[in-house]
């Protein structure tokens, strides 16, 4: 299945890209994602995960076709 | 129900005007209206701050705004709301946020509007960084808690 990570300020600088796009095989979570995604890097305790525009949890189920995103806490307002 | 993200400055006073004058559905019906306007301050954390860039999650943050505003109308009989929001290039002085709520009475508008801005605070995916004088840029880490006292 085809997942489309997203990054977005301070992560995505840190990481150097604004997204991956990854194959799967079989079922995958949201922390599935990031480890394939960043391999050498360990995810930042306090980064915030959306599928599908959605704040879920890290051991959130992947389907085909989904937007995984991962980014700081948000500081708008 | 209004929800708008500006690249450009806006002027939150024309729009509150202009969306109240077209949201003909409304007149006579509301008794109250609470008004929450965010504008970028020129200090932070004890710098001298000259600009800002707001980084956003286009669609997601449109999401999230709906999300919030359909919670608040459930836990208060709103009549319409209002959010506009800045992304991009800011400067101090230059409106950020505006947050309207119209009601019958004024205890919803309070409630329902605190209630709106704070979970936009917590959970809109905006991201600031700031540009300070010094020439250094910093990402804000995260945003104040709005009901602690002497919090902005």
């Amino acid at each position: 299945m085809s997942i489309k990570v997203r990054y977005f300020a301070s992560l995505k600088e840190n990481i150097g890209r604004s997204e991956d796009n990854l194959e799967f095989f079989g079922l995958a979570t949201v922390a599935d994602v990031w480890r394939a995604a960043n391999p050498d890097k360990v995810l930042p305790d306090n980064t915030l995960a959306a599928v599908n525009m959605d704040y879920v949890e890290l051991n959130g189920v992947v389907n085909d076709g989904d937007e995984v995103a991962f980014f700081p806490p948000v500081t708008g307002g | 129900m209004n929800i708008k993200i500006y690249a450009k400055p806006f002027d939150p006073w024309a729009e509150i005007q202009a969306y109240q004058h077209s949201a003909q559905d409304m007149a006579g019906k509301f008794g109250a209206t609470s008004i929450f306007i965010g504008t970028m301050r020129d200090f932070n954390e004890g710098d001298d701050v000259k600009g800002m860039t707001l980084e956003h999650y286009p669609g997601m943050t449109e999401k999230q705004l709906a999300k919030i505003v359909a919670e608040a109308s459930q836990q208060w009989p709103v009549i319409d709301v209002l959010v506009l929001h800045r992304v991009g290039d800011i400067l101090p002085n230059e409106p950020i946020v505006l947050v309207a709520v119209w009601t019958s009475h004024r205890g919803d508008a309070f409630d329902a509007s605190r209630y709106i801005m704070e979970a936009l605070k917590s959970r809109a995916p905006f991201w600031k960084k700031e540009l300070l004088k010094s020439q250094a840029e910093r990402w804000l880490v995260k945003n104040t808690d709005g009901y602690l006292a002497g919090s902005s």
